[in-house]
């Protein structure tokens, strides 16, 4: 038993660069040939940089870029933090009250089809110009419905032979909801954060684009972009593209410590 | 050795199981009505072991589920340990074991024992020595703090047997237990049962397709048919108590299973006369 332990611990780490190593690969030639092709064809700057120029741009302008990405992953943040704890929340509540839930169901499914980044709009003009809030609420809303959804899922899809048992011990509804109905729904939860935590910092870019202050990685995107410095414009995207895996890693590290048994289960 | 007793306060009842005229009608009323069971008279003393078996859709799983207050009768009258099976579930009067363990992959070995306890309110130092105790019942101390996914499903299976034992029931009712389990790790287990029960003289309804387990380990087998599920024998297995490797290659063990085997047939041959396709 602790010999079959060892040996995975001892593969895994072999295991994690046989799986990282392609897709790296991949990505070198991918910059390879972009940067060959704009040699060769002598594709003009303020049509597509090199690869090589943006890495310049991003070195020369690394504050800039920070301090966009700052502004831009705090508002993700931020809202990724609300809309999780409200599905989460409310998909519990809900779990409690059938009624509810077949309620809310197809009326999650139909708002997250909405393309509802036009709701920052409207929430722009309710809050104060140099306010980030109804960014943030746009991250909330979209990222709540994700976890909604998959929580409640999770709560509902229960082994039967688990539920048996609990019944057998006579378990009061509130103790089956926290002996067996939360840890089996903290898979789904954790698959919800890591569908939702990209998806946050693209909401909270996109976000950007329809007014309110301009010192976030989509107002400078849309701004530099547009102009002759495409080389900085796509320093910006570099920026919102590390966010984003920022954002990937933390979820997926979130879920690697707190659902353990998941780990296994995944790797047979 | 830890003893192994009933819990203090616990009540004998003269029967563990007594079940009159008992039925159970599925969607009764609507075109799809099915009679699960009709009309079943079953007493199981205290410190008897029962096997049921029964062609599929005979009741037997049903009657178990009746037994654990799992499903409600529609019809007839059921003890269980002197009281209605709904008090007997919510005294946690019996245990309960399945053909998937059922074990809770977030927690380890002895907090999967140490649930039903939990749910009754034991504190933390009582419910480690129970599970202690349990663990070695079932010879796996060295797992303690394994989680389930570590263990092959015989060890599994013991796990969720010990679970169904930790709160010192003196009923255990078992659902198929060792049905998905290779034939070797099959009969260890069935031995590994009639062990654990000699010691804690638990009282046990055990349902089962499989003949020779069904003679191995009962002291009576129920033959059940279906359409509607009923009981349509009851053979006396006479093989004593202690019971080892060589009961398996026993002339009287033999005799048995054919007992069984033929009354099997009956049932089978019942059905084929009456035209009835049977899966």
């Amino acid at each position: 038993m602790s010999l079959a332990v060892q040996r995975t611990d001892s593969t895994r780490a072999r295991q994690l660069v046989s799986a990282a190593v392609p897709p790296l690969v991949l990505g070198l030639v991918f910059l390879a040939a972009w940067q060959l092709w704009v040699e060769v064809y002598d594709v003009k700057p303020f049509i597509i940089p090199k690869p090589t120029a943006i890495w310049q741009s991003l070195v020369d302008n690394s504050d800039l870029v920070w301090k966009a990405s700052w502004v831009t992953g705090v508002n993700a943040f931020v809202g990724l933090v609300c809309g999780a704890v409200l599905g989460f929340g409310l998909a519990v509540v809900t779990n409690r009250f059938r009624i509810v839930s077949e309620l809310i169901d197809p009326l999650a499914v139909t708002v997250a089809a909405v393309p509802a980044v036009v709701i920052v709009g409207v929430l722009n003009n309710m809050y104060a110009l140099d306010s980030q809030i109804g960014r943030r609420i746009m991250v909330s809303i979209a990222v709540f419905f994700i976890v909604f959804v998959q929580v409640a899922k999770g709560l509902r899809q229960n082994d039967p032979t688990q539920m048996e048992l609990m019944r057998s011990y006579a378990a009061t509804p509130r103790q089956t909801l926290r002996k067996v109905r939360l840890p089996n729904a903290l898979p789904f939860f954790f698959t919800a954060i890591g569908t939702a935590a990209p998806i946050a910092v693209i909401i909270a870019l996109v976000s950007e684009y329809f007014g309110g202050t301009q010192d976030g990685l989509g107002s400078k995107i849309s701004g530099t972009l547009n102009g002759s410095n495409k080389a900085l414009g796509f320093a910006y995207v570099v920026g919102g593209s590390i966010v984003g895996l920022l954002f990937f890693a933390g979820s997926a590290l979130l879920e690697y410590v707190v659902v353990p048994w998941r780990r296994r289960r995944r790797s047979r | 050795m830890t003893q192994v007793a009933p819990e203090p306060g616990a009540t004998a009842a003269p029967f563990a199981v007594e079940a009159l005229g008992l039925g159970k009608v599925f969607n009764p009323g609507s075109p799809n009505q099915v009679d699960a069971l009709v009309d079943i008279d079953l007493v199981v003393k205290p410190g008897e072991f029962v096997s049921l078996i029964g062609p599929s859709g005979c009741g037997k799983s049903t009657l178990l589920r009746l037994f654990a207050d799992l499903i409600e009768p529609t019809g007839g009258s059921l003890t269980v340990n002197g009281k209605s099976a709904h008090q007997a579930r919510l005294d946690q009067d019996y245990g309960m074991a399945f053909q998937q363990s059922g074990l809770f992959e977030w927690r380890s070995v002895e907090r999967n024992i140490e649930l039903p306890l939990e749910l009754k309110g034991w504190d933390k130092a009582k419910r480690k020595a129970r599970s202690t105790e349990m663990l070695e019942l079932v010879q796996l101390t060295d797992f303690a703090t394994h989680m389930p996914w570590q263990l092959s499903g015989g060890m599994q299976q013991r796990v969720a047997i010990a679970r169904a034992l930790a709160a010192h029931p003196q009923l255990l009712l078992m659902d198929e237990p060792f049905g998905a389990l290779d034939e070797m790790t099959r009969e260890h287990m069935q031995a590994e049962l009639l062990r654990i029960c000699a010691r804690t003289g638990t009282t046990v309804v055990f349902v089962t397709h499989s003949i020779p387990e069904a003679v191995y380990l009962a002291d009576r087998v129920v033959i059940m048919s279906p359409r509607p599920g009923r009981i349509t024998e009851i053979v006396d297995v006479t093989l004593g108590r202690d019971r080892d490797e060589l009961t398996r290659e026993a002339s009287e063990f033999f005799e048995r299973v054919t007992q069984v085997r033929e009354a099997l047939r009956g049932i089978e041959l019942a059905a084929g006369a009456r035209g009835i396709e049977d899966r």
